[in-house]
């Protein structure tokens, strides 16, 4: 299964000299735009079958029965699998082997966890058969009372939040810090379900060779996937062959490998040929992980000269019934502000949906909106400015730890997007401002922040006996750009032109590049190629300068410097040789070298690493009929190197908007007594469109971070949302002097509390 | 999704024999019928493909100065239409306001009058519906039921006709005709939709295989072109569905209101219009005082059938919104974001 991408070789986007930092449009962006780029669900393997999956429409009991006789008279239906019916696994699906292994329903029993949960697949000849197929098994249940939202039972401390931070966390005295407050805000804040809808669903692409397996199906980690599958069917992870070279979109929900992606494997065994598993949109909402509801509870205290005395931050979420993540709400308090005692703490209901996981900043997003709020609050309850209030209590060094930042650049942030928008000239108190028209106006602010994480992953390098340059990793593209900046930190690394580099990405053949996520992927990868490169160089240098013949011969400690495909001398580049030459004279067909990326534990217990940032936002609000409309946003970001400005600029706008829809739209609705989501669809499930997007300014400040990896990349796929939610929320308060602590804000609301 | 027969008519009088059958369902774009299919909300046996039946894909004038547009004519092509633009504003601008603009080059007309509730309990099949399975019961009673009716509902449904486009039509006195069997016939489109009372599933007055041909407009309605909107508050500024909505149209002389429509939209089971408050309105000087007693008057009838009491008082205002803004005079052009309360507001 070898992958070609016809990566764009227009000169109108290539650079010349250094890569790094060029504002280059994508790579597969033609690709993309005219069709050709191939994703999962595009493949169609000769002999194909389609796979469907049956979902319960309870949310807990039993499958009672299925019809699985009328499903299979159906002309096209080739064969049902039920948990009568499956291949064999190696392993329990329910089996917790590492922090990453979550539990998942491959039809091990008739137990139903949740609504939307596989219930049996129905494999045909065509899609339509396998639908009605999955429609005529008519299942019918044992139904128990579904436990639904918040409130739904015992509450209980989670062991840990995230993955594997403590669930409560104290910093100095909270009691004492409390007590000293001259001013407490105590204020609750909720926030809804929200479901992953990525444009393109989870799909997969399943062909069976003997014990070995080729799949198409959209990954941000392909080596944990290749794991994952290794253990269930009993096959070593080198038999496994993942492509996925585009991802229509990820946000956290392909990071792990879902049930139904295995459910397509499985079926393809049972049939004996190669089946195509896309989930409809509807069954994105259970099974591949969601962002859960929270009640956030925030005191703040502050003295008479509005500097913080304590933080408490107490965050109630929900996970599922039958395995545990917790999203770490609570968390967001232990950077941004510099209160002498911070507390944050966890509790955790189980209730009858699919395992909350990673979305889009989790643990961030919910946390920031709910403490840029209270910061909110808190600032006007001193009278001050929210932006000088900031500045006040501006964490020089982290509060929780006490570690020096590795780099911070908020006071810029702050400044800069302050000044770009106008932010001097806003009123104190709320519902003072008023357009032209008569719409109440307010603006808002938040602070940005999201941790520099990096995993682990590793790249190979090539220089070719032509001076051309080959890398090679297994990186994962969800739409962020790795195909244009991991190839533009390739051809730095390797000292080419980017014409001059093929950048191979996409497919588990390669080294394994660790996970896309925690927005640390670019930086982890860079790291990798760039030590890749690193090692090529060093290799062909030596080869030079242990040879009479070059013109490098003796470069000795002075060294050689790598650049458009030549080695020269550091103490005099007029003396140079080309890679081409080095090789033919040394009778090599090509060098290599590998690389590998990961955190610097010794740096990491020395610096704490984020990444920061500033959102400013303007609402109109109607005032009688209480809509609300966002009319500008600016947001200042601190994220060290910037590897690519343009596709980092459509990262923090597309941060932004999620941030708007988690103030404004966002929510999933799940009928309390049922526990089904009413509004799994696009229609319903409202994200902005265009016409709710405001014009955006995004600023980068340049950061210089010599600690938290070789390239000082901190990552820009999650930050975008915090902060800009309540921005957005706080305009609306200021507009209207209207406290809406439950998100969305909804209509009613603001229709009622404006009154008449 | 299930087999079912697909044919192709080559005339009316074919369409309507092949839709006379039990489990025929008629599909003209099928923006809404086919995720219905799909969601395995409605199973017809066989669909009667109207698409190409010749001659209902015209907007013509008629000699009584009536305005006749075909079941088969575009959303977007009628709302982008120079002349209907210019004489029917507001039903112009709600067209504009529904959907998105994927969904208004394919809906067609007679499609968007008879597309179904967006009630999530009728698309949910595994949900009580008395739409769906008469006599099943009302799981949206009990249930999430923030953005329900709140005129006209009954304790056997409560979902709202979702429609933009009926709106400032029934305000104006469309009529739908209609060919079936037995020939043709005419209803105003006031009397097409029913309320639930007890047959929610009995949603229009359309026998078996009666097939809308078209849609007319009096020559009356071309009256209230310089004072007419419509207004609608919604979740996000477009492909969305009304919470609440109103269509306002007015004649106005000598300063005073001569002749008034008002319609509201996302209230009930139909497009609801309120003739008292017209009646209030005929005569008066265009003011406020008697916008507000034209739009209690509008929801006098309204109560709650859930969790959706803000609904009177967000129509009561959308009201006098609608009023005061077509009392202003219809905009040149339709607005840059037709029909949303930002698209205009009076001067502070």
């Amino acid at each position: 299964m070898t992958l070609e991408i016809n990566l764009t070789r227009d000169p109108a986007h290539l650079r010349h000299g250094s890569n790094m930092g060029q504002p280059l449009t994508r790579t597969d962006g033609i690709l993309k735009v005219t069709g050709k780029a191939r994703y999962a669900a595009d493949n169609h393997p000769a002999g194909m079958l389609y796979a469907v999956i049956a979902t319960s429409c309870i949310a807990r009991g039993r499958v009672k029965s299925l019809d699985v006789a009328a499903a299979k008279r159906h002309p096209g239906v080739v064969d049902v699998m039920t948990p009568a019916h499956k291949p064999e696994l190696a392993e329990d699906p329910d089996a917790k082997g590492n922090p990453f292994a979550f539990r998942m329903e491959l039809l091990q029993s008739d137990e139903v966890r949740y609504a939307n949960q596989a219930i049996a697949v129905v494999i045909a000849e065509t899609l339509e058969a396998a639908t009605e197929g999955a429609v005529l098994l008519s299942p019918h249940y044992q139904v128990e009372i579904a436990r639904v939202g918040l409130d739904a039972g015992e509450v209980y401390a989670p062991p840990v939040v995230g993955i594997g931070n403590p669930a409560e966390v104290v910093h100095g005295d909270i009691d004492a810090g409390l007590a000293a407050a001259t001013k407490l805000t105590d204020a609750t804040y909720e926030t809804p379900a929200q479901y992953h809808n990525a444009m393109e669903p989870h799909a997969i692409v399943a062909v069976w060779d003997g014990d070995r397996l080729f799949i198409d199906t959209p990954s941000q980690g392909m080596a944990f996937a290749q794991m994952r599958v290794a253990g269930l069917f009993g096959i070593p992870p080198g038999n496994i062959h993942i492509n996925s070279p585009f991802l229509g979109g990820g946000f956290g929900s392909k990071g792990l490998i879902s049930g139904p992606q295995v459910l397509g494997i499985m079926a393809a065994k049972l049939v004996g040929r190669p089946v195509k598993l896309v989930l409809r949109r509807s069954q994105m909402y259970g099974p591949v992980g969601h962002r859960p509801p929270t009640r956030q509870r925030l005191r703040i205290g502050t003295d008479d000269a509005g500097m913080l005395t304590a933080i408490d931050h107490h965050a109630r979420i929900t996970t599922s019934s039958f395995d545990d993540f917790y999203e770490p709400a609570a968390d967001a308090s232990h950077t941004l502000y510099a209160a002498p005692a911070i507390h944050t703490a966890h509790e955790a209901v189980r209730v009858d949906t699919g395992t909350p996981l990673f979305m889009r900043a989790p643990g961030e997003a919910t946390g920031s909106i709910a403490l840029e709020s209270a910061i909110d609050e808190a600032a006007f309850a001193c009278g001050i400015d929210p932006l000088e209030f900031r500045l006040k209590n501006y964490a020089e060094v982290e509060p929780t730890t006490g570690k020096p930042f590795s780099s911070k650049a908020l006071r810029q942030c702050y400044a800069k997007a302050a000044e770009r928008f106008g932010w001097a000239r806003r009123p104190l108190a709320p519902k003072q401002m008023r357009d032209e028209n008569g719409y109440l106006v307010g603006w808002g602010m938040g602070t940005a922040t999201f941790p520099a994480i990096m995993f682990q992953g590793n790249a190979r390098a090539v220089i070719r006996a032509d001076g051309r340059g080959v890398m090679e990793t297994g990186a994962h593209d969800m739409g962020q750009g790795a195909w244009t900046a991991l190839a533009q930190i390739s051809a730095d690394s390797l000292g080419l032109d980017l014409d001059q580099l093929t950048f191979r990405s996409g497919s588990s053949d390669l080294p394994d590049a660790g996970i896309a996520g925690g927005s640390g992927h670019t930086a982890t990868v860079g790291a990798a190629i760039h030590n890749a490169g690193a090692a090529v160089i060093a290799k062909l240098a030596e080869l030079a300068t242990a040879d009479e013949r070059s013109p490098l011969f003796g470069a000795g400690n002075a060294g050689v410097i790598a650049r458009g495909g030549r080695l020269h001398r550091r103490d005099d580049e007029a003396r140079s040789e080309s890679y081409a030459d080095i090789l033919a004279r040394a009778g090599l067909a090509e060098v290599d070298g590998m690389g590998s990326g990961a955190a610097d534990p010794a740096a990491q217990s020395q610096y704490a690493m984020h990444a920061h940032g500033a959102v400013f936002a303007e609402v109109k609000v109607d005032p009688d009929l209480g809509q609300i409309r966002a009319t500008r946003m600016v947001g200042a970001f601190a994220a060290g190197r910037i590897i690519n400005p343009l596709l980092v600029q459509s990262q923090l706008y597309g941060g932004m908007i999620w941030g708007l829809s988690f103030a404004l739209h966002e929510e999933a609705v799940m009928d309390h007594r049922s526990g089904r989501i009413l509004n799994a669809n696009l229609a319903e499930y409202h994200v902005p469109v265009n016409a709710d997007v405001p014009p955006m300014d995004v600023i980068t400040v340049d950061e210089h971070d010599p600690h938290v990896n070789p390239l000082g990349i901190k990552g820009v796929g999650e930050i975008g949302i915090t902060g800009s939610a309540g921005a957005v929320a706080n305009a609306v308060w200021h507009a209207t002097g209207i406290r809406i602590r439950r998100f969305p804000i909804r209509i009613e609301e603001m229709v009622m509390g404006l009154g008449d | 999704m299930m087999n079912f027969d697909y044919v192709r008519p080559a005339s009316v009088a074919d369409a309507i024999a092949a839709a006379s059958e039990k489990g025929a369902a008629y599909l003209a774009s099928g923006t809404n019928l086919l995720d219905l299919m799909k969601g395995g909300v409605s199973r017809p046996s066989r669909l009667v493909d109207v698409t190409r039946l010749p001659g209902l894909d015209r907007i013509e004038r008629l000699a009584d100065g009536s305005l006749r547009i075909g079941a088969l004519v575009r959303n977007a092509d009628l709302a982008h239409d120079a002349e209907f633009v210019r004489n029917y504003p507001a039903v112009a601008e709600a067209l504009l306001s529904g959907a998105s603009a994927q969904l208004r080059n394919a809906a067609t007309v007679g499609g968007n009058l008879l597309q179904r509730t967006r009630c999530a309990y009728f698309y949910d099949i595994g949900s009580a519906c008395n739409k769906r399975w008469p006599g099943a019961g009302c799981d949206a009673l009990d249930g999430e039921n923030r953005l329900h009716a709140v005129l006209g509902w009954s304790e056997g449904c409560i979902a709202t006709h979702p429609s933009d486009f009926c709106v400032p039509l029934v305000a104006l006195d469309a009529v739908v005709e209609i060919e079936g069997k037995d020939g043709r016939r005419e209803l105003p489109l006031e009397a097409l939709h029913r309320l639930p009372g007890d047959a929610p599933a009995h949603e229009t007055e359309l026998e078996r295989g009666e097939l809308i041909v078209a849609l007319r407009l009096p020559a009356a309605a071309q009256n209230f072109a310089a004072h007419a909107r419509y207004i609608k508050v919604r979740e996000r500024t477009s492909y969305a569905f009304a919470v609440v909505s109103a269509a306002a149209a007015l004649r106005i002389e000598d300063g005073a209101i001569r002749e008034a429509r008002l319609a509201l939209g996302g209230v009930a089971a139909k497009p609801w219009r309120s003739r008292e408050a017209e009646q209030l309105l005929a005569g008066a000087a265009p003011d406020a005082a008697r916008y507000r007693e034209a739009a209690r008057a509008a929801l006098a009838g309204a109560k709650p059938s859930g969790d959706n009491a803000f609904k009177i008082e967000l129509a009561q205002r959308i009201v006098v919104r609608a009023l005061s803004l077509a009392a202003q005079g219809t905009p040149a052009r339709v607005a840059a974001l037709p029909a949303s309360p930002f698209s205009s507001l009076p001067g502070a």
